[in-house]
Formats: C-alpha cells, structure tokens, sequence
C-alpha cells in the first residue's frame, strides 16, 4: 500500500518538492493538498506583473488542474489545517475533514509583517502577499487618490511599481536614505530610485507614517516629515513573518520559523517543513532560488534516498520591474577587509560592483547590466581566484582575453530572430518561447527541447544568459546533472570516484543513485574516463562500450557512415617513402577523398567500416601507427621548420615537436588535446591557440596554455618559461596530467582554465619544484599502458571482427527458411 | 507471409554492441542489450539516416552517432522531443542462434 503524503500549503515550494519527488520516484505517495487560497499553484513572483497588468492571473499558474489530476492529487483549494495531531499522525481541517499521514510536508510560507502603526488596523491597510492582495488594490486605485507604500524593498518596490503603472499616484515611504537596502549599497539604491521616478512614483526616504486616519477605511495618511495626503490605501512591504502558528500549537520546534534539519525535517521526523516558514541554520528565506534547493533535499528524503543535505544557499536577487535590469548576491556591502572593483556611469545609468576577498568575489551589484551576472554568480558560487581576470572582469565575459570579433552577448540588445545556436539554427526567440511555453528550469531541459547548445555547447553561456534573462529569480544554477540520469555534477562524481573503488561504470551508477541502469551517451563516457584517469588503463579496463563511436572504433565517422583514416606524421615531419607507402595504400583501398589536415597531417576519407582492418594492417605494416584524430587525447604536435631551415629560427623547432609527440602520443584526457611548437616568437605553428603552445626564445622555451581555435577563437595564457628541453618536457607532462585529473570531462583547456582560473593552475604546479615532478611522474605511470597503437592492438585482439556485415543472400536463406519454420 | 530468416550465433553479437547485417539492399541493425536482449532495427536513423549500428546502446536504446536522437530498439521511435521511426523486425533466439523475420 502507498504511503501518505499530506502538503499544507498549495504554493511554489510545497508543490516544487512534489515535482522533484516525481522525478525522483513516481508512486511512492498518496498525495493530498490542502491551500487556504481558493487557488490552483500560482507564481507568487509574478504578482507584481498581475498587478502592472502585464500579465494575466492564467499565466501566473504553475500547476494547472490537468497536473494534479494525471498525478492523483487530491487538492482542497480554500480548506485551511487548524490542527495537527502528531501523536497519532492526522491533520483536521477548517471545512472539517480529517486525515491520517505517514509524512506531512508544512508548506505555509509567510504572512506580511505590517507593523503597529495609528490607525493601521483600518480597513485597506493590506500586505503584497496574495492574488487576493493583488486584486483588492486594482479594485481600490483611482486617480483623485495616493496610493502609499510602506517599505523601499523588493516588494515595496515593485508595488509601486504595477500602482504607478495604472497612472496613479503614488508614495514610497522608506525609513532608511536609500532604497532596496538590503540587496543594494547606496550608489546602486540611487541609480534605482532616478529611474522609478520616471514612472511617476514619489520617494519619501528617511521618513515613516505617522498615522493613518479615516472612520472605517483608510481616508488619509500622514508622514513623519509633516505632510498629510489624502488616500484610500496604504500597502505595506515593510517584512514578511514565517507562518508557524501551526507549527508551535502542534509542538514543533520554532525560533524565527520552524525550524528544520540538513533534510528539511522538523523536530518531529515525520514532519517536514519547507519555504518562506522553515528556518535552516537561523537562516529563514523568502526568494524562491533557495527555496527551489530545498525542495531537492526535501524531495530526496522524502523518496528514501540518501543525500548530503541541503546546505543552506548564496541568495541572489532580480528585482522584476520591466526595463530596470538589477542584480545582486552575496556579501554586497563588503568591509574593511574586502576590496571594491566599481563600474559606474551615472548618465548610462550602469553600475557594477563586486566586492573581492581574498582575490575572489564575495559579493556582486549589477545595475543597468545584468547580462554577466550568471557569469559573476558562478566565479562566486566556484570561489574562482580572479586575479587574472581583475583588469577586464567588470566589463563582462565577453570584454575577456580571445573573444575575438564576437563583440558582447547583450542578450535584451538581441533580436529575437537572432540566430544564437549556429548548430541547429536556433533563435533567440525560439528559445525563449521554449522556456516559456513548456516551463523549463535548466540548462539541460533548455538543450533537450530547444535543442540550442545541444550539438557543439560554444553557445551554451548565451542560451543559461536567455534562461537567467527569463526566468529572473525562479532561475536556480545550482549543479546540475551532468545528464538527465542523475542530480550530480561532475565535480561529486569525480569525488565519489576518487573516494571509492569501482570496477566499472555500472558500479559508480549505483553508488550515485542513477535514475537509469545503463546510463547514457553523456555521462557513460565521463564516468568511464574518470575511472579510467583514477585506475589507468591496467587495473581498470577501458570500456569500449561506454566510448562514443569514434573513441571505440578508432577513427571518425562521416556523415555518410564511411570513416576517415588518419595515421600519426611525428611532429609534421614526413618522408618520400612514407608519402609513397601511404599513397600506395590510399590507392589499394580505392581512398575517394585524401586531404591533408590543420594539424599537418594526412586524412584519407571515405573508407568502409570493413575496409579499416586491413587498411590498418597495411599501415602498420608500413610502419604507421593511429594518429588518433578521433581521441579525447592528444591529437598533434604542430611544428615550424625551426632552426633546422628557418633564418630566424632560435630552437630546433621540428625535433623538439617530434620529441614531445613521441612522449605524449596515446595519453588520454578530458577533451582533445592539441600542442604545437614554434621555433621563433613569429609563431608560424600558431601555437597560441593550442592547449600548449611553445614558442622558442633565444634563451629557452615559452610555454603557455589553454588556447583553442575552434568556434571562440582563445589564445593561450603565458604559463612559465624553461631554458632547457628537459624542463620543457617535464612541464608539458606535468600540465597534461594536471589537465587530466582535474577538468572535467569534455572540458576543453581553455574552458577548464576559464572556469579555474590561470592562477589555480599556476598555483597547482609552479609554486614548488615538487608539484610538476609529482604530476610529471603520475603522466610517465600512466603512459606505460597508454602507448599501445589501437589499430595494433584492436586488429590483434579480435575487436575490428564486428566491424564486418554479416551478409545473408537471400536466395540462401530462403532455403533455410524452410527448414526452420517446418 | 514472413519468414524466419538464420542470421548468427547470439554470440557473435557483442553485449552492449551491435553488428550491421546485409540480405541484399535491406541494412538491418541487431543490438544486444545488457540483459542480453536481442534486437532488429533498419539501420537508419529517421532524421538524417546516421547508422544507428554505430550509437550507444543503454537500456533498450540506441542513441544515433550523428545527431544524438534515441531511438527505442523496441518500436523503431525516436525519444525525447524528436520525432520519427524506423523500421524494426520481429526476431527469436532459438538454440543460442538468432532469427529475423523478413
């Protein structure tokens, strides 16, 4: 028999748990609703849109009637609890039903905090809590009235905002000298207020209400400052109070809310509370981010499912009034310890400030423009040393070192014809009516439906910016699934890997709580590569199954299901008997296409699945082995003709490159890998958009690392310089291994260094001697077993003898046929 | 009428891989799953006829190597938000042998 779930409170945090409860196990619970407003699940944010009248109450709606029918919810709109009886597990409602639970979710969220005041008991002194609230101040707004409003926060702000949309005019009263002080330093707080103004709203800072009279309803309010007007609503935003009263008659532990466990579980562990009402940690919440993280934990437990628990949140704020782009997050205020980087253009009305501790961001104002502030939130969230970054951070991501002829990524600039997935030729519009209309929350979700970042991900920063822009506060980065098979990102992946010993996938799924048994062509490939960075390729087999097709068949496939063949040419360099030999084979294999590729090799396209057995043969034969085009490993070693020929070379160039792809051929890592070697700074291998680039000086080698040619043109960043060719390999070995265990899968250098900063890396590996021998060494351990030819070993040990059909003629097997149906 | 046509031992059918079978101008993919099932399917991916013998099987699917549809090895339909279908063929194992139905 199921067990049985009861929510009290049908709003955004209850009924999220719900939802995340779904994803996690479908028929755990009989579940039953009760909500005290006559409604079904609205979004509570966007009261302030009912109230401007820029959206209707049908488009606030999260959950609608279908929902809760196709999961059997049985929902009592407008039916309060008034009772808990946790001693024999049942709840009593208003309307008089009585109900027995396994498992009771308290969901009450908060009441508006209206403060005693002369005269605040008078009818239409109301909060901004409700469609109810909504709707009682466009019944009562006319134009020969104030309206006033109490409290220059979130909610104060956008009050005034949907009233003075209606052309009525309105007061702010706020009793400290800037607005919105709890997310905004003053300078921001005065920008926001020049630009509410323009609405038509009317500021009294420093200042409260000194009584509001009338006989019945509210007639008149006066101000501290002297001035009385005449109104007939007075709205206060002035704080919200976490509903508990059910709470503490039931005998549940409360401070400033009820208070709650790593699991969301109250004093009672049967009785869980969530939202506005729960206080984790003496921290109560009332944004819905948070929240929305909440939910997950509680939903975890709630399934029987182990997790580390919910470690309270970095809150971040939008303030959702149309046409004023404000963010905020974490420690804004900063103090004498911290420094202060500020953007500020009083007359564009743009200001940007993070607030840096310890060479990281603590805190973040954006105002004006917000489009980097997923970007800022994550350097935040991450603990990102900026040092590098510190000269170009504040004018945004795009403003960075590589993003060359891109130009910014204004995101509410675009159009929405504006092609932003080149891949799959998606628009803006197309995503952002994605998210709307099938109410996405995630990244992933936005891939999978839209399809935008879904192909090669480089568009990926701008399609999280278009979710960010949509959704505002409902936005939850937190980490994400690598997958749609699991709630961990690759970080505790990696760390569960690390801590446990696994003989393959499968194992690390399980321990992990896979939604699936197999996996899929995402994270089956990560976890393969993570065990096989942790074990090599002895004591942990590589798992050819859990490879893409070009990582198990060793070449690469084309669009008309032929291969291309690519042999290793050492550093660039070849021969007129290898060039022979190879021409000879592209012939015999009857080769359609033989091309030469950018990283100065040869590429024969074309060639069957069955023709690549033999082909390899031959080239080995002929003394070639797999170059590997197809590898999350390295691909090549570009070089320039150095000193050998050049006049200006300084290094010998095609020897060194030759030397350093014959100590790194076969290793793998995250993504491909590619280096190349120039023998002056003139950089004719163009090894500044390489993962390592080493350019010759007269004195020794440059190197540098992670730049990349591909869709965003990165050039490398300066790493160290060596004198000696023994250093420079010993660098590179070290930079590679580093790479290996500590990207994540499918993590390109340059986004891996974007992501950690060039600093982590220098830090990891250069502040003593002993970090590069110890990760130098860990790469030479590795490479005993990676330095196996494929095409070799795959020929040898009976792999390539699937590559071939299995060809049945007809006329034969009719024949049988016969036999086998008698 | 359908015949059960003899393609291979079960054996010569790679867990959690495939191998491509040709009766005459008929491609057909036969995947074996980690629970040792065994399926047929046209080897063509609905959307731009990529070879679904060279995807990822998990489950029972396979997940095409050139746009990354899913396709149900049971029904031929594509997964997810796409939408398509290819062909599949009823199929036995009988004495360790596999068998279509052509």
């Amino acid at each position: 028999m199921k067990e049985k779930l009861v929510v009290i409170g049908n709003g955004m945090s209850g009924l999220r748990t719900i939802e995340d409860l779904f994803d996690i196990q479908k028929d755990k619970y009989d579940i039953t609703i009760f909500g005290d407003e006559p409604h079904l699940n609205y979004n509570r944010i966007m009261l302030s849109y009912l109230l401007s009248g820029e959206k209707t109450f049908e488009e606030t709606i999260i959950n609608h009637q279908t929902w809760y029918d196709e999961h059997h919810i049985t929902l009592n709109k407008g039916d309060k609890v008034i009772k808990i009886d946790k001693e024999n597990k049942k709840v009593f409602s208003q309307s008089g039903k009585e109900l027995s639970y396994d498992k009771l979710l308290i969901a009450t969220g908060s009441n508006s905090f209206i403060p005693k005041t002369i005269g605040s008991e008078l009818e239409n002194v109301i909060g901004f809590r409700t469609k109810l609230d909504s709707d009682t101040i466009l019944d009562l707004i006319s134009k020969d009235k104030t309206a006033v409003v109490v409290g220059g926060g979130l909610l104060g702000l956008e009050a005034a905002y949907g009233i003075a949309m209606h052309g009525i005019k309105t007061i702010l009263v706020h009793r400290s000298g800037s607005v919105l002080s709890q997310q905004l330093d003053s300078t921001g707080g005065r920008l926001l207020q020049k630009n509410l103004e323009t609405y038509g709203i009317e500021f009294k800072l420093n200042t409260t209400i000194e009584k509001i009279e009338g006989e019945t309803k509210v007639e008149s309010v006066t101000f501290t400052d002297g001035q009385t007007v005449e109104s007939n609503i007075v709205v206060f935003a002035t704080g919200i109070v976490p509903n508990k009263a059910l709470a503490i008659e039931t005998g549940l532990e409360t401070k400033k809310g009820i208070v709650v466990n790593d699991h969301l579980q109250t004093s009672d562990e049967n009785i869980f509370a969530i939202g506005e009402c729960a206080e984790h940690n003496g921290n109560t919440y009332g944004l819905v981010a948070p929240l929305y993280e909440q939910a997950k934990f509680c939903a975890k437990k709630l399934a029987g499912k182990e997790s580390d628990g919910y470690s309270g949140s970095t809150l971040s704020t939008r303030l959702k009034i149309s046409g004023v782009d404000l963010f905020s997050a974490g420690d804004y205020l900063g103090d004498e310890t911290t420094e202060e980087l500020i953007l500020l253009d009083e007359k564009v009305g743009i200001y940007k400030k993070l607030v840096i501790y310890d060479n990281k961001i603590i805190g973040i104002v954006l105002y004006g423009d917000t489009v980097d502030a997923s970007w800022y939130l994550k350097l935040l969230k991450e603990h990102t040393d900026i040092s590098d970054l510190r000269t170009k951070i504040l004018f945004g991501k795009s403003a960075l070192a590589g993003d060359a002829g891109h130009g910014g990524d204004d995101i509410k600039a675009m159009s929405d014809d504006e092609e932003i997935c080149g891949c799959n030729g998606i628009t803006k519009g197309q995503v952002v009516c994605g998210i709307r209309d099938n109410d996405l929350k995630t990244l992933g979700e936005v891939k999978a439906c839209t399809k935008a970042g879904a192909s090669c991900g480089s568009c990926l920063g701008i399609v999280e910016q278009i979710l960010v822009d949509t959704l505002g506060d409902e936005y939850n980065d937190t980490v994400e699934g690598i997958c749609d098979c699991c709630d961990v990102g690759h970080k505790d992946i990696k760390e569960c890997i690390d801590s446990n010993e696994f003989d393959n996938v499968y194992d690390v799924f399980k321990e992990l709580d896979w939604k699936t048994d197999d996996g899929c062509m995402k994270c089956r490939p990560a976890v393969n590569y993570y065990l096989l960075v942790k074990y090599n390729d002895d004591k942990y087999k590589n798992d050819k199954r859990s490879a893409l097709v070009n990582d198990r068949v060793f070449a690469n496939i084309q669009k008309d299901g032929t291969y291309s063949v690519v042999p290793r040419i050492w550093g660039g360099l070849t021969s007129p008997k290898e060039l022979k030999d190879m021409a000879d084979i592209a012939v015999k294999y009857d080769v359609p296409t033989v091309k030469f590729t950018g990283g100065q090799r040869l590429d024969m396209l074309g060639v069957r699945k069955d023709q690549l057995a033999p082909m390899w043969k031959d080239l080995n034969d002929a003394g070639f082995v797999s170059g590997q085009a197809y590898a999350k490993g390295l691909r090549t070693v570009k070089t320039c003709v150095g000193n050998q020929w050049c006049r200006f070379g300084t290094q010998d160039a095609m020897q060194t490159g030759i030397d350093i792809e014959k100590m790194t051929w076969g290793s793998w890592t995250p993504h491909k890998f590619k280096i190349a070697v120039s023998g002056c700074p003139r950089n004719c291998a163009e090894a500044t958009i390489k993962d390592i680039g080493v350019i010759a000086v007269d004195s020794g080698w440059e190197i540098s690392i992670a730049g990349n040619g591909g869709i965003k043109v990165r050039v490398t960043d300066f790493f160290t310089k060596v004198a000696t060719n023994e250093e420079l390999y010993h660098h590179i070995k070290a930079i590679m291994q580093f790479y290996r265990e500590d990207a994540y899968y499918l993590e390109r250098t340059a986004h891996w260094v974007e992501r950690v900063g060039l600093q982590y890396v220098k830090d990891a590996l250069l502040k003593d001697k002993s970090q590069v021998d110890f990760y130098a060494a860990r790469f030479n351990e590795s490479q005993r077993t990676a330095q196996i030819d494929p095409w070799e070993k795959s020929r040898k040990d009976g792999f390539t003898d699937e590559f071939s059909p299995i060809v049945i003629a007809p006329e034969q097997s009719e024949s049988f046929e016969a036999k086998v149906t008698v | 009428m359908a015949k059960w046509i003899k393609i291979t031992e079960t054996e010569n059918i790679p867990a959690m891989g495939s191998r491509v079978i040709k009766y005459g101008e008929i491609e057909i993919a036969v995947f074996k799953t980690r629970d040792g099932s065994i399926f047929a399917i046209n080897n063509e991916c609905p959307h731009k006829q990529g070879k679904l013998s060279e995807g990822l099987v998990h489950e029972h699917v396979v997940t095409c190597p050139m746009h990354n549809w899913d396709i149900d090895l049971k029904s031929g339909k594509a997964l997810g938000n796409d939408s398509g279908c290819t062909n599949v063929y009823e199929s036995k194992i009988e004495d360790d042998i596999f068998y279509i139905s052509l």
